[in-house]
C-alpha cells in the first residue's frame, strides 16, 4: 500500500531514502527521519494495540515522550525489547515491531471481552476481586492476567549489546532544546561557560520545528538550526540529541540516557547501544517544555482521537496527515494552529471551540482562510471502534452544564487541545515545591531547591518573546556567576501571534441516558467514573486515589492524565486543585533500560577479579577455582577422573603424611609502623602485645566494640617499630578501615602508620611433617632447625637470590611455614618449591583440603567467626587479657555473654562413622519431638577427617562445654536427613598441639 | 548521589566514601570503670536525628581519611566538613 497519508511537500524527512519495515508481520515503507509512529500513520495504520485493562483498541495520542498508547514490542538485530514507544522509535531499515496487550491478535482480542463486562471492572477491581478466594490466585487469576495484560515481553536471553556509563562535570546543564534551551545555552556558551545541552528527540528545536514564528528574520526552525550549528563548533559546549535527562538527584547530580544506536539497524562495532551520563552540574536549566492536555469526552480513547499538537507535529515534521476529515476540538488558541496547517495542505477541518466568543489574531486568520468554526461547541462522544468514524457534537451552555441537541459529524480524526501542562518533573525531583498557577490551571516550579531554574513553557510562559528574553538573560546571568565573564549576546526581534485566554472547561458532561466511558488516563484505562467511585469509597489523599485507581502510574507517569485527574478530584471534593496537591514525581521521567543502568558492570565485570601471581601455574596444573571474595583461589587440583571429594582428601592426606603447598597470597596483609605500633596492637587485639620480641609472631583475635569477634590472624614483629599483620581474606578491607578509624578518630595521639600490603607479597604455605626438610633445601644458608626457627618464629631468608620472609606459623596443625616474596617473584618461588619438593612427594593443595585440615584440627575460621560469636564461643577465651583493656572488652561482661550455659564450639561425629553431615543443619536432643523442635546448636563446618577417615564437623552448641560425650541428632529438613551423632572435642587431631612445635 | 567536600581532597562523589555513623559519640577512655548503661549508650544507643547531624565518613577510595560531615538527614544538604582531628564547634 502506498503512503496514502503522506503529503508531497511538507516535513523534514529525507525522501531520498526509503525505508522498509514490518509491523505485525506486514511490510510497509517510510522515509529516513520518520518515527515508527509517523511511518505507520503515513500508511493509514491507526490501530496499534489494546488497552491495559479493557483491551480497547488503541491508536496514537501523541508524537513523542508523552505517548500513552502506542507501546510496541521491538525486534532489532536478533534481540527483542518491550515497552518501546512508537512515537519515539526512529525508523531504520528492517525494523520489526508487534503490538502488545493483545491476544491472539490486534484485530481480534479475547481480552476485549473485559470491555463489555466493564461493570465488573471499576476502580479497585483487582484489589477487590482477585483477593478471593485465595486459592484461585495462582491457578486461575494470575495466569489469566499475565496472559491478558502486561506491556510486552522481556527477553530472557543474554543481552549482547554494550552499554556504557559516563561521568561529566559542567557549569550548566540544559535539559531540552526548545526556544528556552537554545537561547540560554547560546547566551551561556558565548559567555564562556561549560555547557551541556540535551535534547530528547533526534531533532533540536522543540516547538520551533512546528510553529509559525519569526526570530531575527528567520523561521523558528532556521533560527534553531543556526544556533545549534554554532554551539556544535564551540569547544566549551556538548550538544547531545536522543538524550533524555530523566532524573534529578542530590547535589545537582542529573542522570541522562543517550540512545546512541537505537535508531540504527545494528550497533556499530565498539559503540554502545546506550550511554548513561552522570552529570554533576553547577547550575541546571530545565527547559523541558510542556505537554498538551487532553479534553475529556465520551469514548475519547478511540483511535484517531489525539492531541492537536501531535497532529501538527506529524504534519510539519513528518509530512503526514493524521486524517483527511479532521475535527479540531479546543478550549484555547492552540487548536487553530493545527487547523491552519490542515487547510494550508488542502484539508478542510472543522473547529469546535468551547469558548463563546474568543478574539485573537490566529482566530481571525483561521476565519480568513475559510475554516469552519463552531463556538460554544463540544465533542460529546466519538464513534467508531477501531478508528473514529464520526463524532456527536453539541452546543454547550455558558455554565458548561447543559448540552444542546446532539448532531453527528463525519470525521476520521479528532484533534484535541485542552491547553498546556508544564513538564515540571525534573524541578519536582530536585525538591522544588511546586505551586499552582491559576492562569494556566497547572503546577509550575516554585522556589528553587537546588541550583535549578525552569524556563519557558515548562515554567508556564507561553509567549515566545518572553521565553527568549528570560532565557537569554538566565543563560547570561548563570554563566556570569560561574565564569565572571561579561559577554552579552544581543537579543533577536521576535514575531509571533498573540493568543487569547483559554477556557477553564475540560470535561464534557454526559448526555442524558448515555453512559460513555470518558477516559482520564489512557495508559491505565482510568475513567472519570473510576475516580468518582474511589472518592465515594472514601479515598481522599491524591496519593491513595492514584494507587487505588492506577491513575498516572506505569510508564506514562501521568504525563497527559495527571492534571485532569486532579481537576476531577478537586471538583468532586469541592476543593481547589492546589489543596488536593499532585502526586510525587519520581525518577525516571521515562523508562530507562536495565542495560543502561547496569552499564559495563555485568558478569565478571561486576567486580574486579583478583588473581595471585601463581594463578597461571594453578591453571596449567588443572586447578579448579573457587571465588573467595574477589579472589580466584584453587579449590583443588584435579588428577585424572577425581572429583572434588577424592582430590581434596588426597591433598589433605598428603599434607598429613608428606608435605603440601598452598597459595595463601589472598590473606590480607597490613604493614604497621611507628613508635606506638605495639600499643595499637595491644588495644586492637585481645591478648598482650607489648612484650613480643623482634623476630616473633603471635596469634591474635580482634573484637568489635560489641564484643563479637571481628577477625583473627598472626602479626609478626619485623623490627623494633615495624609489624606485619595478616587478616583473613574476607575481612582484609574491613580490618584496615577499622585500624584507620581508631588511629584517626579515637586515638589520634598514637604515632602509627598502617597500609595494606596484600598485593605486594606472594605467599606460600608449606605444611606437613617433611616441610622442614624442604625448607632447609630452599634456604640452605639459613638455620631453620627447631632451635633456629622455633614455632611462631620469623626470619628473613635468601631464596636463590630472592629476598624472602619466612614465618613458622600453621593453619593446618602440622609443622608448617609460610614463605612470602615480593609478588613479582611469586611464581618463581612456587616453581622452586614444587621442583625441590618433588623428592619429598610435595603436592599443591587447594581451599577444600585447607578447610579439611583446619576443621579436624578445630581451628575456628570464617564459618565460626560469623559475626555472631564471642571469643568464648570459639574457645578463644584463653586469649583474653585480664590485665589490660582492649576494644570490645567491656561488652564481654554483659549478662548474656557470661551465661554459664553459653554456646561453645564442639566436634560432631556421626555414630555410624559414615554419614556426612550437611553444613547448616541443626542439633536437637530428640529427633521425634513435636515441632518446633528446640534447637541446641548448628553445624558450622563439615569435612571428611583424613586422620580418622570418617566424617567430622564443627558445631556451635549451647552449653557446649558440658556436652562432650552426649548423643544428639543432626536434623536437616532441607536434605531430609536425621543423623544420630556424638559430641566430641573440637580438637579431633593432635589435641595437645605437638605437631606444630615438633 | 551526594557531593562531599573532603577536607583533604576537595569535592568528590559519594561513591568514593563510606558512611561511619554518628561523629559526636565519644569512645569511653580505656582502663576506666564505666556503668553498663553508659557502655550500652556508647555501643548501641543512637538518636537517629532528623535534621542537622554530624557524622563520620571515610574517604575510602581516595585519601582513606576519616572525616566529619555535617549533613541534614532529611534533605541531604551538607553544611560543613572537618578533618577527623578538628573539633565540632
Ligand atoms: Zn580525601
Amino acid at each position: 500500500m502506498a503512503q496514502s497519508f503522506r503529503l508531497e511537500n511538507a516535513g523534514l524527512i529525507n525522501r531520498e531514502k526509503k525505508i522498509s519495515f514490518k509491523f505485525n508481520g506486514k511490510t510497509y515503507y517510510g522515509y529516513e527521519g520518520d518515527t515508527l509512529a509517523s511511518a505507520l500513520i503515513a500508511n493509514g495504520v491507526h490501530l496499534i494495540g489494546r488497552s491495559f485493562k479493557y483491551h480497547r483498541p488503541r491508536g496514537f495520542f501523541g508524537a513523542g515522550v508523552d505517548e500513552p498508547y502506542a507501546i510496541v514490542q521491538l525486534y532489532r538485530n536478533g534481540e527483542t525489547e518491550p515497552n518501546i514507544k512508537a512515537t519515539e522509535q526512529e525508523l531504520f531499515e528492517g525494523l520489526e515491531a508487534t503490538s502488545v496487550n493483545c491476544w491472539p491478535s490486534v484485530n481480534f482480542d479475547v481480552g476485549a471481552i473485559n470491555n463489555f463486562l466493564k461493570i465488573f471492572l471499576p476502580a479497585g477491581f483487582y484489589y477487590k476481586t482477585f483477593m478471593w478466594p485465595k486459592s484461585f490466585w495462582y491457578k486461575v487469576y494470575e495466569p489469566f492476567i499475565r496472559k491478558a495484560a502486561g506491556l510486552g515481553v522481556a527477553s530472557i536471553k543474554h543481552d549482547k549489546e554494550r552499554y556504557e556509563h559516563k561521568y561529566e562535570y559542567c557549569d550548566l546543564l540544559i535539559a531540552g532544546s526548545g526556544p528556552s534551551g537554545l537561547a540560554s545555552a547560546y547566551a551561556a556558551a558565548k559567555n564562556g561557560a561549560k555547557v551541556i545541552l540535551a535534547e530528547d528527540k533526534s531533532r533540536f528545536g522543540g516547538s520551533l520545528l512546528s510553529s509559525e514564528v519569526n526570530i531575527g528574520n528567520q523561521t523558528g526552525k532556521e533560527w534553531a538550526d543556526s544556533i545549534i550549528s554554532e554551539l556544535k563548533e564551540m569547544p566549551n559546549v556538548i550538544v547531545k540529541n536522543r538524550s533524555q535527562v530523566f532524573g534529578y538527584y542530590d547535589h545537582n547530580m542529573l542522570v541522562m540516557t543517550e540512545r546512541v544506536s537505537d535508531h540504527l539497524p545494528k550497533t556499530k562495532k565498539f559503540h554502545p547501544k546506550q550511554r548513561l551520563w552522570y552529570i554533576r552540574s553547577k547550575e541546571v536549566i530545565i527547559s523541558s517544555g510542556s505537554i498538551e492536555r487532553p479534553l475529556v469526552f465520551g469514548n475519547n480513547d478511540t483511535p484517531g482521537v489525539m492531541l492537536s499538537s501531535a497532529a501538527k507535529e506529524y504534519l510539519k515534521v513528518y509530512g503526514v496527515l493524521v486524517g483527511k476529515k479532521p475535527l479540531v476540538f479546543t478550549n484555547n488558541d492552540s487548536g487553530y494552529e493545527t487547523a491552519i496547517e490542515f487547510i494550508k495542505n488542502g484539508i478542510n477541518p472543522i473547529v469546535l471551540d468551547s469558548r463563546k466568543d474568543p478574539k485573537s489574531e490566529i482566530i481571525d486568520e483561521a476565519k480568513s482562510l475559510g475554516i469552519e468554526i463552531k463556538f460554544s461547541y463540544v465533542v460529546v462522544a466519538a464513534h467508531g471502534y477501531k478508528k473514529v468514524k464520526s463524532a456527536d457534537v453539541a452546543k454547550i451552555s455558558e455554565d458548561k452544564e447543559q448540552l444542546g441537541d446532539i448532531e453527528n459529524i463525519k470525521c476520521d480524526c479528532i484533534c484535541v487541545s485542552g491547553f498546556w501542562t508544564p513538564t515540571i518533573h525534573l524541578a519536582s525531583q530536585s525538591g522544588n515545591k511546586t505551586k499552582f498557577n491559576e492562569n494556566i490551571d497547572a503546577f509550575i516550579p516554585g522556589k528553587s531547591k537546588q541550583n535549578e531554574k525552569t524556563l519557558g513553557s515548562a515554567n508556564g510562559i507561553y509567549t515566545l518573546e518572553e521565553t527568549l528574553k528570560s532565557s537569554f538573560e538566565a543563560g547570561y546571568e548563570l554563566s556570569k556567576k560561574i565564569t565572571n565573564n561579561d559577554n552579552k549576546v544581543s537579543f533577536p526581534n521576535v514575531v509571533e501571534k498573540k493568543s487569547s485566554v483559554h477556557d477553564k472547561f475540560w470535561c464534557v458532561p454526559l448526555p442524558k441516558g448515555k453512559n460513555y466511558k470518558r477516559f482520564l488516563d489512557f495508559q491505565n484505562d482510568v475513567a472519570v467514573s473510576d475516580i468518582q467511585i474511589a472518592i465515594k469509597e472514601g479515598y481522599r489523599s491524591i496519593e491513595h486515589v492514584k494507587r487505588y485507581t492506577t491513575l498516572g502510574m506505569a510508564t506514562d507517569q501521568g504525563k497527559t492524565s495527571n492534571l485532569n485527574g486532579l481537576q476531577l478530584v478537586s471538583k468532586i471534593e469541592n476543593k481547589v486543585v492546589p489543596a488536593v496537591g499532585h502526586t510525587t514525581f519520581r525518577p525516571p521521567y521515562t523508562p530507562v533500560s536495565i542495560g543502561a543502568i547496569v552499564g559495563r558492570e555485568i558478569g565478571k565485570h561486576s567486580k574486579p577479579t583478583r588473581k595471585s601471581p601463581m594463578h597461571y601455574w594453578h591453571e596449567k596444573n588443572n586447578a579448579i577455582f573457587v571465588d573467595a571474595g574477589v579472589w580466584l583461589r584453587p579449590r583443588y587440583y584435579k588428577q585424572g577422573d577425581e572429583n572434588l571429594f577424592e582430590a581434596s582428601k588426597r591433598e589433605a592426606k598428603n599434607v598429613r603424611t608428606n608435605v603440601g603447598v598452598c597459595d595463601v597470597t589472598t590473606l590480607g596483609k597490613i604493614d604497621i609502623k611507628g613508635p606506638d605500633a605495639a600499643e595499637l596492637l595491644n588495644r586492637v587485639y585481645t591478648n598482650a602485645w607489648l612484650k613480643l620480641p623482634v623476630g616473633k609472631a603471635r596469634y591474635g583475635v580482634m573484637l568489635r566494640e560489641d564484643g563479637i569477634v571481628m577477625d583473627d590472624g598472626t602479626t609478626t614483629r619485623i623490627s623494633e617499630n615495624h609489624y606485619h599483620m595478616t587478616t583473613t581474606t574476607a575481612q582484609a578491607a574491613n580490618v584496615l578501615s577499622h585500624l584507620e578509624y581508631y588511629l584517626q578518630v579515637v586515638w589520634p595521639d598514637l604515632n602509627v602508620n598502617v597500609v595494606s600490603t596484600t598485593e605486594q607479597w606472594a605467599g606460600a604455605a608449606i605444611a606437613g611433617p617433611k616441610s622442614r626438610d624442604l625448607l632447609q633445601k630452599l634456604f640452605p644458608k639459613s638455620n631453620v632447625s627447631n632451635e633456629g626457627l622455633p614455632f611462631m618464629g620469623y626470619m628473613e631468608g635468601d631464596l636463590f637470590g630472592v629476598k624472602a620472609r619466612i614465618f613458622r606459623i600453621s593453619f593446618s596443625g602440622e609443622l608448617a611455614y609460610e614463605v612470602n616474596v615480593e609478588s613479582d617473584y611469586g611464581n618463581f618461588m612456587w616453581e622452586k618449591i614444587m621442583e625441590i619438593g618433588e623428592e619429598f612427594k610435595i603436592q599443591p593443595y587447594g581451599t577444600e583440603a585447607l578447610s579439611t585440615l583446619r576443621i579436624e584440627m578445630g581451628h575456628v575460621a570464617g564459618s565460626e567467626l560469623d559475626g555472631r560469636t564471642i571469643p568464648y564461643d570459639n574457645s578463644l577465651e584463653g586469649l583474653l587479657s585480664k590485665k589490660k583493656d582492649f576494644i570490645g572488652k567491656r561488652s564481654l561482661s554483659r549478662e548474656a555473654f557470661t551465661a554459664l550455659d553459653r554456646q561453645k564450639v564442639v566436634g560432631v561425629v556421626p555414630l555410624d562413622k559414615k554419614t556426612s553431615i550437611p553444613e547448616g543443619s541443626h542439633l536437637v536432643k530428640d529427633s521425634n519431638a513435636p515441632l518446633p523442635n528446640p534447637k541446641l546448636g548448628y553445624i558450622s563446618a563439615s569435612c571428611w577427617s583424613v586422620e580418622h577417615d570418617n566424617p567430622f564437623s564443627l558445631a556451635i552448641l549451647k552449653d557446649g562445654k558440658n556436652m562432650i560425650g552426649e548423643k544428639l541428632f543432626v536434623m536437616s529438613p532441607l536434605k531430609n536427613k536425621v543423623i544420630p551423632v556424638e559430641i566430641v572435642s573440637s580438637h579431633y587431631v593432635d589435641p595437645k598441639g605437638e605437631r606444630v612445635r615438633s | 548521589m551526594l557531593h562531599i567536600k573532603c577536607p583533604h581532597c576537595g569535592m568528590r562523589s559519594q561513591n568514593e566514601f563510606s558512611y561511619g555513623g554518628d561523629a559526636t559519640v565519644k569512645r569511653p577512655e580505656l582502663n576506666k570503670e564505666i556503668s553498663d548503661q553508659d557502655w550500652d549508650n556508647f555501643v548501641y544507643n543512637r538518636k537517629s536525628l532528623r535534621g542537622k547531624h554530624w557524622e563520620l565518613w571515610q574517604h575510602l577510595s581516595g585519601c582513606r581519611q576519616w572525616i566529619k560531615v555535617e549533613r541534614d538527614t532529611a534533605t541531604h544538604e551538607i553544611f560543613n566538613t572537618l578533618k577527623a582531628n578538628e573539633d565540632i564547634s
